[in-house]
């Protein structure tokens, strides 16, 4: 039984791995060999020749230095890696995760909504906006070799490329109370032409068309709109601008900036504004939440094209 | 050293008074090391239950021997009684106050009422635990992650929270007397230099206690505060922020697996000087070592964090430290090795102890470097192979070494030899139960079954099945002691002030000690470890 190698990531974290795996055995071996051979040979009663100890500078000074350069060797190796696993290309096609006491609820873009399972294409980077509607989740895919945990209010991403089509297993691997371990699902990777028939059944009204439905219901037209009398920013082409705020510092309008400017309005406030947008805390679950941000984005954005 | 067989032993320690209340108000600190002895004995067996427990559920992916909800109860309290009841007061409270005043030459440690004071307040966190599992028990882990701590768990947080940090004082208080009693109570002529290193690494040990604890306090109060009154703090709900628990609680608990650590690595120091009768190689690197694990094990607890919502470049930050931290470790493997060289080494119980504990702290070691390793730990971390992994450091390593260290120091304590051949035959038993019980989980790990899991999918059974059976033995092997050196405390032999020809201060007293330790107050001349000069 072998772990399957799903994701452009795999190969690459498998080949950590096993130089690592292989450095350490070898250290193993070696320092298992030494203090047995010592065992041995000064075992108490055989004539081997004893000296009075002395201790070596140098001998110090060599397996202090050589561990700490290769361990910052595969530090390096590391970090490269790593920073490749964090940062998700600009073509990343979102797809919004809502975590739950003991479910996953998947929400596509074109409104297909699943629960405890995530079909994704073959060789299309997918970035997963992630949220808990409770307590820390952690999504993981072991064939991917990605984890990441999911936290309430609060988006957290995950990227990954599948490049084999099949069925793998997604766990819950943060315990999240009684049913953590029941908290599991599978990823369905599919070939683009399956994946993209799979969409059309599954369509539904696409996610940005609900979260236009809920800004006009919420009153969110009402202070936004160019026409309103209210003072209050346009919201075009905000999503993946740089926005200053009031305290004079600039944040980057993604997903997250977003989200808390509808949750937590008073946490950041734009420049120029009065602090007067309601919270919408409490009234908004994290679905309609994502809708609006959904519908957001589609309003004019640098990155990506409306739907 | 000046070595003074006594000829007529005063009255030991031990004949001072016999009734309870003469244990009860002791201020002796060899009475409060045993006092400490019989609690934690009492809370790894306990602790061991539970462990028992998770192991048979597991031995079927179907959850079918208990419920979910008494699975995660039985683990958080084996986490909560191994971490808290066990492992961080094992070596310190017991071998380390019978054996620090005696090993630098002093009459008691500094402060002996805030002594009994600690073992007190250890007992009363024991109970308020206790009582936490009486009425129901308490389902976070030990970690206590919020918000499910503060909003969510409808278990006993309270109880078990107040427990803990009722019980980490207790650990301030003895970290608090041993640094005191270390700077001002050495016998003339210990200098720093000449401490054996047990004292240093209880030195270092004392120094984390002391500045991590109150940290691990100020983090439980605020579970409390949340809990209690709906303080928003941690849970988002109410404006707070649940990583930031995250950060407070590994702040002072990587450090802890510092504070399990480093007696261990001060007690193998004795043993293996000993073992191969040879003074300690590179002495000064190896204290350098403890105060560089005890200094660099307070920058490193984002490790436990790079996919908790933790920034890009803070995980870099923490994984190389992580990975600096590793080298004083990588040091003393390679110094204890370096010792038994051209040495006139005997296989006794404490030996084979510390031999085992060298290996198995060497495999727990290298795989803290899979998990420093940002890209790996991803795939890696709240999956067995870390499970795994801190087993090998705190049991393979920990407890390996208090087992090593209560053989090798029993004949002082009780006066008493115990059985040999059974010691050894426990020993190497417990070896491969050990690895038996955990290597699997290495496995598991990797191929991705998470953690804290009551079912599991088929595919993990048959190493599942391995760990189960590893650890029987183990139990086993755990047993055996306490029924040879409970039988030895009636039947052993009588110990002589120094059974094992050893150096230090503590075998030029008698067995067991008088009261105050020393009849003349002893004078050094050399460095520890002056075996075969
Ligand atoms: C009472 C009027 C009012 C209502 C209703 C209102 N907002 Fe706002 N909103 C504002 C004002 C004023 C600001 C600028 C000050 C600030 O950042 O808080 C703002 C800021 C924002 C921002 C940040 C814009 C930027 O340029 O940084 C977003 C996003 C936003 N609102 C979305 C919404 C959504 C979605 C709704 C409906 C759920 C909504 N608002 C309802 C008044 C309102
Ligand atoms: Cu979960
Ligand atoms: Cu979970």
């Amino acid at each position: 039984m072998t772990l399957p190698q799903a994701s452009s990531f795999a190969p690459n974290v498998d080949h950590l791995f096993d130089t690592l795996l292989a450095l350490c055995t070898l250290v193993v071996v070696g320092v298992f060999t030494v203090m047995i051979v010592f065992c041995v040979k000064y075992r108490r009663g055989t004539s081997a020749e004893r000296t009075p100890a002395r201790s070596h500078l140098g001998v110090e000074l060599t397996w202090t230095l050589v561990p700490f350069v290769l361990f910052m060797g595969i530090f390096g190796w590391s970090v490269h890696l790593w920073i490749r696993l964090r940062t998700p290309p600009k073509d990343a096609q979102p797809i919004y995760v809502v975590a739950k006491q003991w479910m996953w609820k998947v929400q596509h873009p074109g409104g297909q909504r699943e629960i405890d399972q995530l079909h994704v294409p073959v060789g299309q980077p997918i970035r997963l906006v992630m949220t808990s509607q409770d307590v820390i989740h952690s999504f993981y895919v072991p064939a991917f070799r990605v984890k990441q945990d999911v936290l309430p209010d609060r988006y957290t991403e995950l990227w990954f490329t599948a490049t084999q089509a099949g069925t793998y297993h997604l766990f819950c691997a943060e315990f999240c109370g009684t049913d953590h371990s029941r908290m599991r699902g599978e990823v369905v990777v599919m070939a683009p032409a399956d994946y993209a028939r799979w969409l059309q059944a599954h369509a539904g009204i696409g996610l940005a068309a609900q979260g236009a439905a809920l800004f006009r219901r919420l009153g969110c037209s009402g202070c936004h709109d160019p026409q309103s009398g209210v003072h209050a920013p346009s919201l075009e082409n905000l999503y993946g601008s740089t926005v200053p705020l009031s305290d004079g510092s600039q944040v980057l309008a993604d997903e997250r900036y977003l989200h808390d400017s509808i949750l937590l309005p008073k946490k950041q406030v734009a420049a120029g504004y009065a602090p007067i947008m309601p919270s919408f805390e409490g009234r908004l679950g994290e679905e309609d939440v994502l809708a609006l941000v959904a519908y957001l984005k589609t309003r004019g954005t640098q990155t990506e094209k409306p739907e | 050293m000046s070595t003074v067989e006594l000829a007529s032993p005063a009255r030991s320690y031990l004949e001072e008074g016999y009734g309870l209340r003469s244990w009860l108000t002791t201020h002796d600190h060899k009475r409060i090391a045993v006092l400490y002895g019989i609690g934690i004995t009492f809370f790894f067996f306990l602790g061991g239950l539970a462990a028992a427990l998770i192991r048979w559920e597991l031995v079927t992916p179907a959850g079918d021997l208990v419920s979910a909800e008494t699975y995660n109860k039985a683990f958080t309290f084996h986490g909560v009684v191994m971490v808290w009841f066990f492992l961080i007061p094992s070596i310190p409270a017991t071998l380390g106050n019978f054996l620090l005043p005696l090993m630098i030459g002093a009459r008691d440690v500094a402060f002996p009422r805030l002594n009994l004071f600690s073992w007190y307040l250890y007992v009363v966190g024991g109970i308020f635990t206790l009582g936490c599992l009486l009425l129901g028990g308490v389902d976070t882990g030990w970690t206590f992650y919020t918000p499910f701590s503060t909003m969510f768990s409808n278990s006993h947080v309270l109880m078990a929270v107040v427990g803990v940090f009722i019980v980490g004082f207790s650990s301030i208080f003895t970290g608090l007397n041993f640094i005191v009693t270390v700077h001002t109570m050495r016998a003339p002529g210990m200098t720093w230099m000449r401490l054996p290193l047990f004292v240093w690494s209880m030195y270092a040990v004392a120094l984390v206690m002391i500045l991590a604890t109150p940290v691990l306090a100020m983090t439980l109060s605020l579970i409390g505060l949340e809990r209690l009154f709906g303080v928003g703090i941690f849970d988002p709900a109410l404006g707070g922020d649940p990583v930031l628990f995250q950060h407070f609680f590994w702040f002072y608990s990587h450090p802890a697996v510092y504070i399990m650590i480093l007696p261990a690595m001060g007690v193998v120091s004795e043993l293996i000087t000993h073992g191969a009768r040879r003074r300690i190689f590179g002495y000064r690197f190896m204290v350098y070592a403890i105060i560089g694990i005890a200094v660099v094990g307070f920058l490193v607890w984002g490790h436990h964090m790079f996919v908790a919502g933790q920034s890009m470049y803070a995980s870099i930050v923490f994984s190389i430290l992580s990975f600096i931290i590793a080298v004083p470790s990588a040091i003393k493997v390679f110094n204890w090795t370096a010792t038994l060289y051209k040495g006139d080494i005997s296989f006794d119980a404490p030996m084979l102890y510390a031999l085992g504990f060298v290996g198995l702290f060497m495999l727990g070691g290298l795989t803290g470097l899979f998990l420093a390793a940002t890209a790996l730990d991803v795939n890696l971390t709240d999956t067995y192979f870390v499970v795994a992994h801190f087993h090998y450091i705190m049991v393979g390593g920990a407890v390996m070494a208090y087992l090593g260290g209560i053989h090798y120091w029993w004949p002082k304590i009780t006066g008493r030899l115990y059985s040999e051949a059974w010691a050894r035959f426990a020993a190497i038993l417990m070896f491969f139960g050990f690895n038996l019980t955990f290597f699997p989980q290495y496995i598991l790990g990797w191929e991705g079954m998470p953690r804290r899991y009551h079912e599991y999918l088929p595919q993990f059974q048959v190493w599942n099945v391995l760990s189960s059976a590893g650890a029987t033995i183990l139990g086993v092997a755990y047993v055996l002691p306490l029924v040879y050196l409970a039988w030895s405390l009636r039947y052993g032999a009588r110990a002589g002030a120094n059974p094992w020809d050893a150096t230090g201060l503590e075998w030029q007293t008698s067995s067991p000690p008088p009261p105050h330790n020393f009849e003349q107050v002893p004078v050094v001349h050399e460095g520890p470890y002056a075996y075969r000069r």
